[in-house]
């Protein structure tokens, strides 16, 4: 029998219209570990399906690739769903695949993961950043769904709680494709015209579908920026959500923030009464202790016998005559002691002193003492001054110079 | 006092700051008791507010020149 020949494309054609003829192939799931994972920048996605013995290429266009909401990557096990079909022009069957879930875990929960992952990396949840919420606002603004329960339990626990804080409510819608844009508009609204001192962002209960809003990157974001401290209530207390990382206080429910958003007036009421009585326990502690020291005052011996104050005075006068007169007393002897030291110094310089050391003085007739033999004349009259008396003298001779200490040559 | 003008939060600041002063019991007495004063008068402008608050609700809307408009809030709920 001869062979048939057929062209490479005739080939893959008739390969491709067998597998057509499975309906099975046409709609199938397959599981395995995903490997090469790749977008290219047309925006389709590709990869490798595998298990321990075998792989599948695998393909998913960027209009299928756009619905998903988490982030397939390499070493994920997950099922893709799809049509097994040949790309004619390099002969290779490949699974063009509509859907991707994971195993185990949903997606859902998956997007969630890794859109935390990467929030928390960028610092959107530092506690660094998170706003401290005013002790009393004076307004707040309510961004949640204007229908619906939340809305109504938040007005009336905080009416309840603290009715002097008024409320201003924006309302948006909270599921659905409109909601993330919405709630992000009505955050920046509230900070662009300063509307409130504190917002509260959430709704109430529903299914992680239903929650998913406050999921979005896009509402993340609004919270992060927003100047106005925000208060994130979401759902029922297991519900937590990428907005209560990022908001600068968690509520488990819309309730749970009326009750963190204000005071409870009851209690402001009791710090109220106990500042009364802390002020009044004051004033009379002070009018106490004022009312014991004018007593004390009032029962000194001064103010009830005048002499004691002339007395006193008197003791005093006392006690000054007897320092003068004990500082004069030694004034007198420090004086005289002085006195005495002069005196013995007069004495040893005194000429009389010299005389009764054996000098005499010489004199002439006039008085007036003799320095030099050139005064005297022979026959003349001197008197010699000694230390105990006078004698009158004749001069007999006289000798110049030195002759009186050679008397001997 | 001026008391009048000052908002819940900056009275009950003032209240605790005037108590504070009062129990250290260092001021003149016309000083403690014109604080005293004070302090009586900001309590009861205090008690008063709460005694007298009632809850404003309203509904924003974006006005013609996007300025927000408040609607009275009706309930939606039936």
């Amino acid at each position: 029998m001869e062979r048939q020949v057929l062209t490479v494309l005739e080939l893959n054609s008739r390969i491709q219209g067998l597998l057509e003829l499975d309906p099975m192939l046409r709609s199938i799931g397959v599981q395995g570990e995903i490997s090469n994972y790749k977008v290219y920048s047309s925006g389709h996605h590709y990869f490798t399906l595998k298990d321990s013995e075998s792989s599948l290429s695998c393909v998913m266009y960027r209009f299928q690739a756009v619905k998903l909401r988490f982030r397939p990557e390499n070493g994920m096990k997950i099922r893709a769903f799809g049509k097994v079909d040949v790309y004619p022009r390099d002969g290779a069957y490949k699974l063009y695949c509509s859907s991707i879930e994971p195993e185990g875990t949903g997606d859902l929960q998956i997007a969630f993961e890794q859109m935390k992952a990467k929030l928390e990396a960028e610092g959107l949840f530092r506690a660094e950043h998170k706003k401290p919420l005013p002790a009393f606002p004076k307004t707040i603004g309510i961004i949640t769904s204007g229908s619906g329960a939340a809305v109504h339990d938040m007005i009336r626990i905080l009416g309840h709680r603290w009715p002097m804080t008024k409320l201003v409510l924006l309302p948006v819608r909270v599921q659905g494709v409109e909601a993330p844009p919405e709630i992000v508009g009505a955050i920046r609204y509230a900070n662009e015209f300063k509307v409130a001192d504190l917002l509260i962002v959430g709704r109430g209960g529903g299914s992680m579908e239903d929650l998913w809003a406050f999921n979005d990157e896009r509402v993340a974001r609004a919270i992060y920026a927003s100047q106005i401290p925000i208060i994130s209530a979401v759902g029922h207390e297991p519900d937590v959500l990428i907005s209560d990382y990022v908001a600068d206080r968690r509520a488990s429910t819309p309730s749970n923030a009326a009750e963190i958003a204000v005071p409870d007036w009851r209690d402001i009421r009791d710090e109220l009464d106990h500042l009364d009585i802390r002020s009044r326990q004051a004033m009379q502690k002070k009018m106490d202790y004022l009312r014991e020291h004018l007593d004390n005052l009032a029962s000194k011996r001064v103010l009830n016998d005048p002499t004691v104050y002339i007395d006193n005075r008197r003791l005093e006068l006392d006690y000054r005559a007897e320092k003068l007169l004990t500082a004069a007393e030694r004034q007198i002897t420090v004086k005289r002691r002085s006195f005495e030291m002069l005196g013995a110094s007069l004495d040893a310089m005194s000429p009389l002193r010299v005389l009764s050391r054996g000098y005499s003085i010489a004199e002439d007739e006039a008085g007036r003492p003799l320095r030099s033999v050139g005064e005297l004349r022979p026959g003349g009259r001197v008197s010699l001054l000694m230390s105990d008396g006078q004698a009158d003298c004749v001069v007999e001779d006289i000798r110049q110079g030195d002759e009186i200490w050679h008397p001997k040559n | 006092m001026a008391s009048k003008k000052l908002s819940f939060e900056e009275s009950l600041g003032r209240l605790d700051e005037i108590v504070r002063h009062l129990e250290k019991g260092d001021l003149p007495l016309s000083d403690s008791l014109s604080l005293f004063e004070e302090g009586t008068a900001l309590l009861s402008s205090c008690s008063k507010m709460l005694d007298e608050a009632e809850q404003k609700v309203v509904k924003l809307r974006k006005g013609p020149d996007r300025s927000p408009e408040e609607l009275p809030f009706e309930d939606d709920m039936v």
